[in-house]
Protein backbone atom coordinates (compact mmCIF):
# COMPACT_ATOMS: atom_id res chain seq x y z
CA UNK A 1 0.00 0.00 0.00
CA UNK A 2 1.49 3.27 -1.25
CA UNK A 3 1.95 6.56 1.36
CA UNK A 4 1.52 9.38 0.39
CA UNK A 5 4.32 12.14 0.88
CA UNK A 6 1.54 14.07 3.13
CA UNK A 7 0.97 11.28 5.60
CA UNK A 8 4.85 11.25 5.72
CA UNK A 9 4.81 14.78 6.52
CA UNK A 10 1.70 14.03 9.31
CA UNK A 11 3.29 11.41 11.11
CA UNK A 12 7.19 12.78 10.98
CA UNK A 13 5.35 15.90 12.58
CA UNK A 14 3.48 13.57 15.66
CA UNK A 15 6.54 11.69 16.31
CA UNK A 16 8.73 15.16 16.47
CA UNK A 17 11.02 14.54 13.45
CA UNK A 18 11.82 16.32 10.48
CA UNK A 19 12.96 14.61 7.41
CA UNK A 20 14.90 16.51 5.11
CA UNK A 21 13.76 17.54 1.41
CA UNK A 22 15.97 15.27 -0.27
CA UNK A 23 15.39 11.99 1.92
CA UNK A 24 11.35 12.11 1.85
CA UNK A 25 11.01 10.30 -1.45
CA UNK A 26 13.47 7.82 -0.10
CA UNK A 27 11.73 7.70 2.95
CA UNK A 28 7.99 7.16 1.32
CA UNK A 29 8.96 4.58 -0.73
CA UNK A 30 10.49 2.65 1.96
CA UNK A 31 7.85 3.05 4.23
CA UNK A 32 5.54 2.03 1.64
CA UNK A 33 6.93 -1.02 0.68
CA UNK A 34 7.15 -2.32 4.35
CA UNK A 35 2.82 -1.30 4.53
CA UNK A 36 2.24 -3.24 1.69
CA UNK A 37 3.93 -6.47 3.49
CA UNK A 38 2.49 -5.98 6.27
CA UNK A 39 -0.84 -5.66 4.48
CA UNK A 40 -0.68 -9.18 3.99
CA UNK A 41 -2.34 -9.65 6.89
CA UNK A 42 -5.50 -9.04 5.36
CA UNK A 43 -4.90 -12.69 3.93
CA UNK A 44 -5.42 -14.18 7.58
CA UNK A 45 -8.19 -15.55 8.58
CA UNK A 46 -9.05 -13.63 11.99
CA UNK A 47 -12.46 -14.24 12.46
CA UNK A 48 -13.15 -15.13 16.15
CA UNK A 49 -9.58 -13.87 17.21
CA UNK A 50 -9.47 -11.16 20.37
CA UNK A 51 -6.34 -8.70 20.26
CA UNK A 52 -3.35 -9.37 22.38
CA UNK A 53 -3.39 -6.49 24.66
CA UNK A 54 -0.50 -6.97 26.62
CA UNK A 55 1.32 -9.79 29.08
CA UNK A 56 1.14 -12.52 25.93
CA UNK A 57 0.83 -15.67 28.47
CA UNK A 58 -2.24 -13.89 30.03
CA UNK A 59 -0.38 -14.81 33.46
CA UNK A 60 -1.38 -12.23 36.37
CA UNK A 61 0.58 -9.19 36.70
CA UNK A 62 2.67 -8.39 39.84
CA UNK A 63 1.84 -5.88 42.17
CA UNK A 64 3.20 -2.46 41.61
CA UNK A 65 6.28 -1.32 42.15
CA UNK A 66 7.29 -1.24 45.68
CA UNK A 67 7.55 1.58 47.75
CA UNK A 68 11.01 2.23 49.50
CA UNK A 69 13.33 2.49 46.42
CA UNK A 70 13.31 5.51 44.72
CA UNK A 71 15.65 8.21 42.97
CA UNK A 72 15.74 11.30 44.71
CA UNK A 73 15.28 14.33 42.35
CA UNK A 74 19.16 15.32 42.40
CA UNK A 75 19.85 11.77 41.25
CA UNK A 76 17.25 11.75 38.49
CA UNK A 77 18.35 14.82 36.88
CA UNK A 78 22.20 14.42 37.37
CA UNK A 79 22.61 13.46 33.66
CA UNK A 80 20.16 16.09 31.91
CA UNK A 81 21.91 17.71 29.35
CA UNK A 82 20.56 21.42 31.44
CA UNK A 83 19.16 21.04 35.13
CA UNK A 84 19.28 23.08 38.53
CA UNK A 85 18.49 22.00 41.92
CA UNK A 86 17.26 19.02 41.22
CA UNK A 87 15.07 20.49 37.96
CA UNK A 88 15.01 20.16 34.39
CA UNK A 89 15.59 23.05 32.62
CA UNK A 90 13.99 23.70 29.35
CA UNK A 91 13.77 26.62 26.30
CA UNK A 92 10.81 29.21 27.22
CA UNK A 93 7.30 27.20 26.73
CA UNK A 94 5.44 30.89 27.05
CA UNK A 95 6.80 33.86 25.48
CA UNK A 96 7.49 36.14 28.73
CA UNK A 97 4.94 39.16 27.69
CA UNK A 98 5.26 42.24 29.23
CA UNK A 99 2.65 43.30 31.44
CA UNK B 1 48.27 -22.20 36.02
CA UNK B 2 48.86 -19.19 33.71
CA UNK B 3 46.55 -16.22 34.03
CA UNK B 4 45.52 -16.42 30.56
CA UNK B 5 44.66 -19.81 30.75
CA UNK B 6 40.87 -19.55 31.89
CA UNK B 7 39.04 -18.04 29.04
CA UNK B 8 38.69 -21.42 27.38
CA UNK B 9 36.95 -22.30 30.02
CA UNK B 10 33.28 -22.86 30.99
CA UNK B 11 31.62 -20.69 33.53
CA UNK B 12 31.17 -23.40 35.93
CA UNK B 13 34.84 -24.32 35.25
CA UNK B 14 36.02 -20.61 35.92
CA UNK B 15 33.17 -20.23 39.29
CA UNK B 16 34.40 -23.56 40.71
CA UNK B 17 38.29 -22.78 40.57
CA UNK B 18 37.12 -19.13 42.12
CA UNK B 19 35.35 -20.88 44.85
CA UNK B 20 37.90 -23.41 45.72
CA UNK B 21 40.44 -20.74 45.97
CA UNK B 22 42.62 -22.21 42.93
CA UNK B 23 41.87 -19.40 40.85
CA UNK B 24 41.52 -15.37 41.49
CA UNK B 25 38.51 -13.46 39.57
CA UNK B 26 41.15 -10.61 39.03
CA UNK B 27 42.83 -12.91 36.71
CA UNK B 28 39.61 -15.06 35.47
CA UNK B 29 38.16 -11.79 34.64
CA UNK B 30 41.46 -10.32 32.38
CA UNK B 31 41.93 -13.68 30.92
CA UNK B 32 39.94 -13.11 27.72
CA UNK B 33 41.29 -9.55 27.32
CA UNK B 34 44.93 -10.65 27.55
CA UNK B 35 44.52 -14.05 25.35
CA UNK B 36 41.68 -13.41 22.35
CA UNK B 37 40.95 -10.16 23.10
CA UNK B 38 44.29 -8.84 22.55
CA UNK B 39 44.25 -10.45 18.96
CA UNK B 40 40.77 -10.15 18.34
CA UNK B 41 38.66 -7.23 19.15
CA UNK B 42 40.40 -4.65 17.26
CA UNK B 43 39.19 -6.42 14.03
CA UNK B 44 35.80 -7.85 15.31
CA UNK B 45 35.11 -4.49 17.41
CA UNK B 46 32.87 -6.36 20.04
CA UNK B 47 33.07 -4.17 23.00
CA UNK B 48 31.87 -0.84 22.78
CA UNK B 49 32.38 0.47 26.76
CA UNK B 50 35.33 -0.95 28.69
CA UNK B 51 37.83 0.22 31.19
CA UNK B 52 40.72 -1.94 33.04
CA UNK B 53 40.76 0.08 36.16
CA UNK B 54 36.72 -0.45 36.29
CA UNK B 55 37.19 -4.20 35.49
CA UNK B 56 39.83 -4.86 38.23
CA UNK B 57 37.98 -3.16 40.35
CA UNK B 58 34.61 -5.19 39.77
CA UNK B 59 36.86 -8.24 40.08
CA UNK B 60 38.11 -6.87 43.32
CA UNK B 61 34.63 -6.57 44.66
CA UNK B 62 33.17 -9.41 43.38
CA UNK B 63 32.60 -12.59 46.00
CA UNK B 64 32.12 -16.09 45.97
CA UNK B 65 28.72 -17.86 44.06
CA UNK B 66 27.73 -19.54 41.37
CA UNK B 67 29.28 -17.62 39.09
CA UNK B 68 32.17 -16.23 40.80
CA UNK B 69 35.10 -14.90 38.83
CA UNK B 70 32.92 -15.40 35.57
CA UNK B 71 33.76 -12.21 32.71
CA UNK B 72 30.15 -11.12 31.35
CA UNK B 73 29.63 -8.64 28.72
CA UNK B 74 26.04 -6.79 28.33
CA UNK B 75 24.95 -5.68 25.51
CA UNK B 76 24.54 -1.39 25.80
CA UNK B 77 20.97 -1.67 26.05
CA UNK B 78 21.08 -3.05 30.43
CA UNK B 79 21.59 -0.33 32.79
CA UNK B 80 24.69 -0.16 35.11
CA UNK B 81 25.82 2.02 37.88
CA UNK B 82 28.79 3.71 37.86
CA UNK B 83 31.32 1.93 35.22
CA UNK B 84 30.34 2.09 32.16
CA UNK B 85 27.30 4.36 30.12
CA UNK B 86 24.13 2.72 29.19
CA UNK B 87 23.86 4.03 25.38
CA UNK B 88 21.93 1.84 23.50
CA UNK B 89 24.44 2.55 20.73
CA UNK B 90 22.43 5.60 19.76
CA UNK B 91 23.95 9.42 19.82
CA UNK B 92 20.89 10.13 21.97
CA UNK B 93 21.98 8.57 24.38
CA UNK B 94 25.79 9.23 24.43
CA UNK B 95 27.60 9.15 27.40
CA UNK B 96 24.45 8.53 29.80
CA UNK B 97 25.20 6.91 33.00
CA UNK B 98 22.00 4.79 34.45
CA UNK B 99 21.86 5.70 38.29
CA UNK B 100 20.98 2.07 38.86
CA UNK B 101 21.89 -1.68 38.11
CA UNK B 102 19.47 -3.54 35.72
CA UNK B 103 17.84 -6.29 38.09
CA UNK B 104 19.93 -9.27 35.81
CA UNK B 105 23.28 -7.42 36.63
CA UNK B 106 22.23 -7.10 40.09
CA UNK B 107 21.79 -10.71 39.97
CA UNK B 108 24.83 -11.22 38.48
CA UNK B 109 26.91 -9.76 40.65
CA UNK B 110 25.46 -11.02 43.39
CA UNK B 111 26.31 -14.89 41.80
CA UNK B 112 30.20 -13.01 41.95
CA UNK B 113 29.93 -12.60 37.95
CA UNK B 114 32.24 -9.69 36.96
CA UNK B 115 31.09 -7.28 34.55
CA UNK B 116 33.56 -6.38 31.79
CA UNK B 117 32.02 -3.95 30.02
CA UNK B 118 29.23 -3.18 27.58
CA UNK B 119 28.52 -4.94 23.83
CA UNK B 120 27.81 -3.04 20.35
CA UNK B 121 24.62 -3.34 19.17
CA UNK B 122 21.77 -2.12 16.61
CA UNK B 123 20.82 1.30 17.79
CA UNK B 124 17.84 0.37 20.23
CA UNK B 125 17.76 -2.88 19.64
CA UNK B 126 16.66 -2.40 16.16
CA UNK B 127 18.57 -4.07 13.44
CA UNK B 128 19.49 -7.85 12.49
CA UNK B 129 23.40 -7.08 11.12
CA UNK B 130 24.72 -4.76 14.16
CA UNK B 131 25.63 -2.76 11.41
CA UNK B 132 23.35 0.60 12.85
CA UNK B 133 25.69 1.51 15.84
CA UNK B 134 26.40 4.56 16.76
CA UNK B 135 30.28 3.45 17.65
CA UNK B 136 30.17 1.27 13.61
CA UNK B 137 29.48 -2.29 13.06
CA UNK B 138 30.64 -5.38 14.35
CA UNK B 139 32.25 -8.12 12.55
CA UNK B 140 31.29 -11.80 12.77
CA UNK B 141 34.86 -13.03 14.39
CA UNK B 142 34.44 -16.57 11.67
CA UNK B 143 34.55 -13.93 8.85
CA UNK B 144 35.35 -10.39 9.11
CA UNK B 145 34.08 -9.40 5.67
CA UNK B 146 30.07 -10.64 7.42
CA UNK B 147 27.68 -9.45 9.86
CA UNK B 148 27.90 -11.16 13.20
CA UNK B 149 23.86 -10.69 13.11
CA UNK B 150 21.95 -8.64 15.36
CA UNK B 151 20.74 -6.60 17.22
CA UNK B 152 23.17 -7.99 20.00
CA UNK B 153 25.95 -8.65 17.35
CA UNK B 154 28.68 -7.59 20.08
CA UNK B 155 27.76 -9.82 23.16
CA UNK B 156 27.58 -12.76 20.61
CA UNK B 157 30.77 -12.37 18.69
CA UNK B 158 32.69 -11.51 21.81
CA UNK B 159 31.30 -15.01 23.89
CA UNK B 160 32.43 -16.85 20.07
CA UNK B 161 35.93 -15.23 19.82
CA UNK B 162 36.65 -16.15 23.87
CA UNK B 163 36.23 -12.55 25.23
CA UNK B 164 34.09 -14.03 27.85
CA UNK B 165 32.38 -17.35 28.37
CA UNK B 166 28.84 -15.52 29.21
CA UNK B 167 26.98 -12.36 28.14
CA UNK B 168 23.53 -11.12 28.01
CA UNK B 169 21.76 -9.64 25.03
CA UNK B 170 17.86 -8.89 24.30
CA UNK B 171 15.77 -10.61 22.24
CA UNK B 172 12.39 -8.82 20.70
CA UNK B 173 12.51 -10.50 17.31
CA UNK B 174 15.59 -12.95 17.36
CA UNK B 175 18.21 -10.35 18.19
CA UNK B 176 19.43 -12.80 20.51
CA UNK B 177 19.00 -16.32 18.79
CA UNK B 178 19.55 -14.90 15.12
CA UNK B 179 23.46 -13.40 16.18
CA UNK B 180 24.23 -16.62 18.12
CA UNK B 181 23.21 -18.46 14.90
CA UNK B 182 25.62 -16.48 12.80
CA UNK B 183 28.18 -16.48 15.54
CA UNK B 184 28.37 -20.61 16.26
CA UNK B 185 27.12 -20.14 20.13
CA UNK B 186 24.36 -21.18 22.25
CA UNK B 187 21.34 -17.99 22.55
CA UNK B 188 18.43 -18.74 24.69
CA UNK B 189 15.87 -16.11 24.82
CA UNK B 190 13.57 -17.40 28.29
CA UNK B 191 9.51 -17.15 28.45
CA UNK B 192 8.19 -13.90 28.42
CA UNK B 193 7.96 -12.42 31.82
CA UNK B 194 10.76 -15.24 33.23
CA UNK B 195 13.73 -12.46 33.02
CA UNK B 196 13.34 -9.23 34.91
CA UNK B 197 13.10 -6.11 32.05
CA UNK B 198 14.32 -3.93 35.08
CA UNK B 199 16.67 -1.40 33.47
CA UNK B 200 16.54 -2.74 29.97
CA UNK B 201 15.80 -0.18 27.74
CA UNK B 202 13.09 -0.94 26.31
CA UNK B 203 11.96 -1.21 22.74
CA UNK B 204 8.98 -3.27 22.35
CA UNK B 205 7.45 -3.90 25.79
CA UNK B 206 5.36 -6.80 25.06
CA UNK B 207 8.21 -8.86 23.39
CA UNK B 208 11.48 -7.82 25.45
CA UNK B 209 13.58 -10.56 27.05
CA UNK B 210 16.85 -10.46 28.39
CA UNK B 211 18.76 -13.61 27.21
CA UNK B 212 21.74 -15.35 27.28
CA UNK B 213 24.97 -16.30 25.20
CA UNK B 214 27.17 -18.83 26.18
CA UNK B 215 29.10 -21.36 24.18
CA UNK B 216 28.12 -24.34 26.29
CA UNK B 217 24.63 -25.19 27.74
CA UNK B 218 25.39 -26.08 30.75
CA UNK B 219 26.61 -22.44 31.30
CA UNK B 220 23.09 -21.43 29.59
CA UNK B 221 21.48 -22.98 32.59
CA UNK B 222 23.66 -21.79 35.15
CA UNK B 223 22.95 -18.08 33.91
CA UNK B 224 19.54 -19.11 33.67
CA UNK B 225 19.40 -20.16 37.51
CA UNK B 226 21.08 -17.31 38.73
CA UNK B 227 18.63 -14.58 36.47
CA UNK B 228 15.20 -16.62 36.22
CA UNK B 229 12.15 -15.24 38.65
CA UNK B 230 10.28 -12.94 39.93
CA UNK B 231 11.13 -9.57 40.19
CA UNK B 232 9.10 -6.63 42.35
CA UNK B 233 10.49 -4.10 39.98
CA UNK B 234 8.84 -5.46 36.71
CA UNK B 235 5.07 -6.17 36.83
CA UNK B 236 5.11 -8.32 34.29
CA UNK B 237 7.49 -10.98 35.70
CA UNK B 238 5.79 -14.14 36.57
CA UNK B 239 5.11 -14.83 39.88
CA UNK B 240 6.30 -18.03 41.34
CA UNK B 241 9.52 -19.95 40.88
CA UNK B 242 11.70 -19.98 37.42
CA UNK B 243 11.76 -23.66 35.87
CA UNK B 244 14.41 -25.72 37.39
CA UNK B 245 16.83 -26.32 34.71
CA UNK B 246 19.19 -28.24 36.68
CA UNK B 247 18.48 -31.44 34.95
CA UNK B 248 20.16 -30.08 31.37
CA UNK B 249 22.08 -32.98 30.86
CA UNK B 250 19.78 -35.38 31.12
CA UNK B 251 18.77 -36.19 27.41
CA UNK B 252 15.90 -36.51 24.94
CA UNK B 253 14.74 -39.87 25.21
CA UNK B 254 10.90 -39.75 25.08
CA UNK B 255 10.61 -36.89 23.96
CA UNK B 256 8.78 -35.68 20.75
CA UNK B 257 9.93 -32.70 18.54
CA UNK B 258 7.73 -31.08 15.90
CA UNK B 259 8.82 -31.40 12.47
CA UNK B 260 7.64 -28.34 10.75
CA UNK B 261 9.32 -28.92 7.21
CA UNK B 262 6.78 -26.78 5.15
CA UNK B 263 8.78 -23.73 6.31
CA UNK B 264 12.09 -24.57 4.91
CA UNK B 265 10.57 -26.01 1.63
CA UNK B 266 11.86 -22.97 -0.18
CA UNK B 267 13.88 -20.06 1.08
CA UNK B 268 16.63 -21.51 3.32
CA UNK B 269 20.05 -22.36 2.33
CA UNK B 270 21.22 -25.86 2.09
CA UNK B 271 23.55 -25.92 4.51
CA UNK B 272 20.90 -24.56 7.07
CA UNK B 273 18.43 -27.42 5.51
CA UNK B 274 21.16 -30.09 6.05
CA UNK B 275 21.90 -29.23 9.25
CA UNK B 276 18.18 -29.89 10.44
CA UNK B 277 18.12 -32.85 8.97
CA UNK B 278 21.61 -33.78 10.65
CA UNK B 279 20.31 -32.66 13.88
CA UNK B 280 16.81 -34.36 14.13
CA UNK B 281 18.80 -37.72 13.14
CA UNK B 282 21.10 -37.19 16.25
CA UNK B 283 17.97 -36.22 18.31
CA UNK B 284 16.16 -39.48 17.55
CA UNK B 285 19.81 -41.47 18.10
CA UNK B 286 19.38 -39.96 21.40
CA UNK B 287 15.69 -41.40 22.19
CA UNK B 288 13.50 -38.44 20.70
CA UNK B 289 10.64 -38.81 18.29
CA UNK B 290 9.82 -37.18 15.45
CA UNK B 291 6.32 -35.38 14.56
CA UNK B 292 5.93 -34.26 11.05
CA UNK B 293 3.01 -31.29 11.04
CA UNK B 294 2.88 -27.92 8.16
CA UNK B 295 3.16 -24.95 10.60
CA UNK B 296 2.25 -21.35 9.60
CA UNK B 297 5.03 -19.30 7.70
CA UNK B 298 7.16 -17.24 9.02
CA UNK B 299 6.07 -13.97 7.07
CA UNK B 300 2.81 -13.53 8.64
CA UNK B 301 5.09 -13.39 12.10
CA UNK B 302 6.85 -10.80 10.99
CA UNK B 303 4.07 -8.70 9.16
CA UNK B 304 2.55 -8.68 12.81
CA UNK B 305 5.94 -7.86 14.70
CA UNK B 306 6.20 -5.03 12.62
CA UNK B 307 3.28 -3.17 13.46
CA UNK B 308 3.36 -4.33 16.67
CA UNK B 309 6.81 -3.58 17.68
CA UNK B 310 6.91 -0.22 15.82
CA UNK B 311 3.94 1.13 17.84
CA UNK B 312 5.18 0.34 20.82
CA UNK B 313 8.93 1.25 20.34
CA UNK B 314 7.37 4.69 19.11
CA UNK B 315 5.84 5.31 22.43
CA UNK B 316 8.92 4.10 24.30
CA UNK B 317 11.29 6.12 22.39
CA UNK B 318 8.90 9.46 23.03
CA UNK B 319 11.29 9.71 25.95
CA UNK B 320 14.39 11.10 24.59
CA UNK B 321 13.55 14.22 23.94
CA UNK B 322 17.01 16.01 24.89
CA UNK B 323 15.30 17.05 28.05
CA UNK B 324 16.57 14.24 30.57
CA UNK B 325 19.18 12.27 29.30
CA UNK B 326 21.88 12.36 26.82
CA UNK B 327 22.23 14.21 23.35
CA UNK B 328 20.32 17.85 23.04
CA UNK B 329 20.70 20.01 20.04
CA UNK B 330 22.43 23.01 20.38
CA UNK B 331 20.32 25.33 18.53
CA UNK B 332 16.84 25.29 19.99
CA UNK B 333 15.11 28.67 20.68
CA UNK B 334 11.36 26.56 21.64
CA UNK B 335 10.63 23.71 23.43
CA UNK B 336 9.07 21.95 20.22
CA UNK B 337 12.85 22.74 18.25
CA UNK B 338 14.80 21.10 20.84
CA UNK B 339 12.61 18.06 20.93
CA UNK B 340 12.17 17.85 16.73
CA UNK B 341 16.20 18.65 16.13
CA UNK B 342 17.75 16.46 19.16
CA UNK B 343 15.21 13.66 18.24
CA UNK B 344 16.14 14.06 13.79
CA UNK B 345 19.70 14.61 14.81
CA UNK B 346 20.03 12.13 17.73
CA UNK B 347 18.39 8.73 16.36
CA UNK B 348 19.99 6.71 13.27
CA UNK B 349 17.52 6.23 10.20
CA UNK B 350 16.46 2.52 11.00
CA UNK B 351 14.78 4.31 14.43
CA UNK B 352 13.83 6.91 12.86
CA UNK B 353 12.14 4.84 10.40
CA UNK B 354 10.57 1.96 13.16
CA UNK B 355 9.54 5.31 14.87
CA UNK B 356 8.16 6.83 11.46
CA UNK B 357 6.04 3.12 10.80
CA UNK B 358 4.89 2.95 14.79
CA UNK B 359 3.39 6.35 14.91
CA UNK B 360 1.45 5.51 11.42
CA UNK B 361 -0.01 2.20 12.65
CA UNK B 362 -1.39 3.80 15.87
CA UNK B 363 -2.58 7.42 14.17
CA UNK B 364 -6.20 8.24 13.81
CA UNK B 365 -7.79 6.42 11.07
CA UNK B 366 -5.03 3.74 10.13
CA UNK B 367 -5.33 1.91 14.22
CA UNK B 368 -7.94 -0.42 13.35
CA UNK B 369 -6.73 -1.67 9.66
CA UNK B 370 -2.78 -1.87 10.94
CA UNK B 371 -2.28 -1.91 14.91
CA UNK B 372 -5.58 -4.10 15.80
CA UNK B 373 -5.21 -6.49 12.98
CA UNK B 374 -2.06 -7.19 13.88
CA UNK B 375 -2.73 -7.22 17.65
CA UNK B 376 -5.55 -10.25 16.59
CA UNK B 377 -3.04 -12.14 14.35
CA UNK B 378 -1.07 -11.86 16.99
CA UNK B 379 -3.45 -13.99 19.13
CA UNK B 380 -3.95 -16.53 15.56
CA UNK B 381 -0.15 -17.23 16.01
CA UNK B 382 -0.21 -17.80 20.02
CA UNK B 383 -3.24 -20.48 19.79
CA UNK B 384 -0.73 -21.91 16.14
CA UNK B 385 2.17 -22.36 19.09
CA UNK B 386 -0.01 -23.73 21.38
CA UNK B 387 -1.92 -25.91 19.14
CA UNK B 388 1.61 -27.19 17.74
CA UNK B 389 2.92 -28.00 21.16
CA UNK B 390 -0.19 -30.44 21.82
CA UNK B 391 1.32 -32.61 19.65
CA UNK B 392 5.36 -32.61 20.29
CA UNK B 393 7.33 -31.22 23.46
CA UNK B 394 9.54 -28.92 21.26
CA UNK B 395 9.94 -28.07 17.54
CA UNK B 396 13.02 -28.00 15.40
CA UNK B 397 13.56 -25.74 12.91
CA UNK B 398 15.97 -22.78 11.68
CA UNK B 399 17.26 -19.84 13.45
CA UNK B 400 18.00 -17.91 10.23
CA UNK B 401 17.48 -18.31 6.96
CA UNK B 402 21.17 -18.10 5.90
CA UNK B 403 24.52 -17.94 7.54
CA UNK B 404 26.18 -15.00 8.06
CA UNK B 405 25.20 -12.54 5.18
CA UNK B 406 27.90 -9.85 4.43
CA UNK B 407 28.39 -6.54 5.50
CA UNK B 408 25.90 -3.94 3.42
CA UNK B 409 24.30 -6.81 1.90
CA UNK B 410 20.68 -6.05 3.28
CA UNK B 411 21.45 -2.14 4.56
CA UNK B 412 20.00 -0.74 1.61
CA UNK B 413 16.36 -2.66 1.73
CA UNK B 414 14.61 -2.31 5.22
CA UNK B 415 12.32 -5.02 4.20
CA UNK B 416 15.11 -7.89 3.10
CA UNK B 417 16.79 -7.28 6.45
CA UNK B 418 12.95 -7.47 8.37
CA UNK B 419 12.88 -10.90 7.10
CA UNK B 420 16.23 -12.41 8.26
CA UNK B 421 14.35 -12.62 11.55
CA UNK B 422 11.38 -14.79 10.10
CA UNK B 423 12.14 -17.84 12.09
CA UNK B 424 12.44 -16.44 15.72
CA UNK B 425 9.58 -13.34 15.68
CA UNK B 426 6.95 -15.75 16.26
CA UNK B 427 8.47 -17.25 19.60
CA UNK B 428 8.48 -12.92 20.98
CA UNK B 429 4.86 -12.40 19.73
CA UNK B 430 3.83 -15.79 21.67
CA UNK B 431 5.63 -15.23 24.64
CA UNK B 432 7.23 -18.79 24.33
CA UNK B 433 11.38 -19.75 24.53
CA UNK B 434 13.46 -20.04 22.02
CA UNK B 435 16.99 -21.34 21.97
CA UNK B 436 19.68 -21.34 19.13
CA UNK B 437 22.18 -24.51 19.41
CA UNK B 438 24.95 -24.08 17.60
CA UNK B 439 25.23 -27.20 14.95
CA UNK B 440 28.38 -27.48 12.74
CA UNK B 441 30.10 -25.40 10.16
CA UNK B 442 28.77 -24.63 6.43
CA UNK B 443 31.39 -25.62 3.06
CA UNK B 444 33.14 -22.08 3.75
CA UNK B 445 33.58 -22.76 7.33
CA UNK B 446 30.67 -20.39 8.98
CA UNK B 447 28.69 -21.44 11.78
CA UNK B 448 25.70 -23.45 11.52
CA UNK B 449 22.72 -23.73 13.82
CA UNK B 450 19.07 -25.07 14.67
CA UNK B 451 17.02 -23.43 16.68
CA UNK B 452 14.30 -25.47 19.21
CA UNK B 453 11.38 -23.87 20.65
CA UNK B 454 9.25 -24.71 23.04
CA UNK B 455 5.99 -23.98 25.31
CA UNK B 456 5.77 -21.01 28.14
CA UNK B 457 8.19 -22.43 30.45
CA UNK B 458 10.20 -24.95 28.55
CA UNK B 459 13.16 -23.91 28.94
CA UNK B 460 14.60 -27.12 30.92
CA UNK B 461 13.20 -29.18 27.70
CA UNK B 462 15.12 -27.08 25.46
CA UNK B 463 18.27 -27.13 26.92
CA UNK B 464 17.74 -30.64 27.43
CA UNK B 465 17.65 -30.71 23.58
CA UNK B 466 20.54 -28.47 23.52
CA UNK B 467 23.02 -30.27 25.51
CA UNK B 468 22.06 -33.84 23.20
CA UNK B 469 22.90 -31.63 20.04
CA UNK B 470 25.97 -30.75 22.22
CA UNK B 471 26.87 -34.04 22.66
CA UNK B 472 25.38 -35.95 19.79
CA UNK B 473 26.14 -33.83 17.05
CA UNK B 474 28.99 -31.88 15.26
CA UNK B 475 30.56 -31.03 18.55
CA UNK B 476 30.87 -34.54 20.36
CA UNK B 477 34.51 -34.90 18.31
CA UNK B 478 35.21 -31.72 20.10
CA UNK B 479 37.39 -31.44 23.48
CA UNK B 480 35.52 -29.41 25.91
CA UNK B 481 38.59 -26.50 25.94
CA UNK B 482 37.05 -23.75 23.72
CA UNK B 483 41.02 -23.70 22.14
CA UNK B 484 40.08 -26.37 20.10
CA UNK B 485 36.51 -25.94 19.10
CA UNK B 486 37.45 -22.76 17.56
CA UNK B 487 39.45 -22.59 14.65
CA UNK B 488 40.98 -19.18 15.03
CA UNK B 489 39.72 -17.45 11.65
CA UNK B 490 41.92 -16.73 8.84
CA UNK B 491 39.80 -13.95 7.09
CA UNK B 492 41.55 -10.85 8.51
Amino acid sequence: MAIRREDVERIAELARLEIPADDMERVRAELSSVLEFVATLSKLDLAGYEPTTFAPSGAPLGPDEPNGRRLDPLTATAQAPEGEDGFFLVPPIVENLAP
Amino acid sequence: MSATETWAWPARDVAAAVNAGSARAEATAEAGWEGPGRVWEADVHAVVHADPAARAAAARASGKGPLAGVPVLLKDNLCTRDAYPTTCASKILAGWRAPYDATVVARLRAAGAVIVGKGNMDEFAMGSSTEFSCYGPTRNPFDLARVPGGSSGGPAAAVAYGLVPIALGSDTGGSVRQPAAFCGVYGLKPTYGRLSRYGLVAFGSSLDQVGVFARHAGDVAAAYEVLAGPDPFDATTRLGPAPDVSAWDSGVAGLRFGWPANLWKEGVAPAIVDALERAADALERAGARRVAFDFMPGTYAVATYYLVATAEASSNLARFDGVRYGFRHADAPDVRALYTRTRSEGFGAEVQRRILLGTYALSAGYYDAFYLTAQRARTRIRHEYRDAFTRCDFMLMPSAPSAAFRLGEKTSDPLEMYLSDVFTIGANLAGIPGLTVPFGRDAGGLPLAVQVLGPEDAEPVLLRAGRALEVGGERARLARSHTTEFAWPTKR
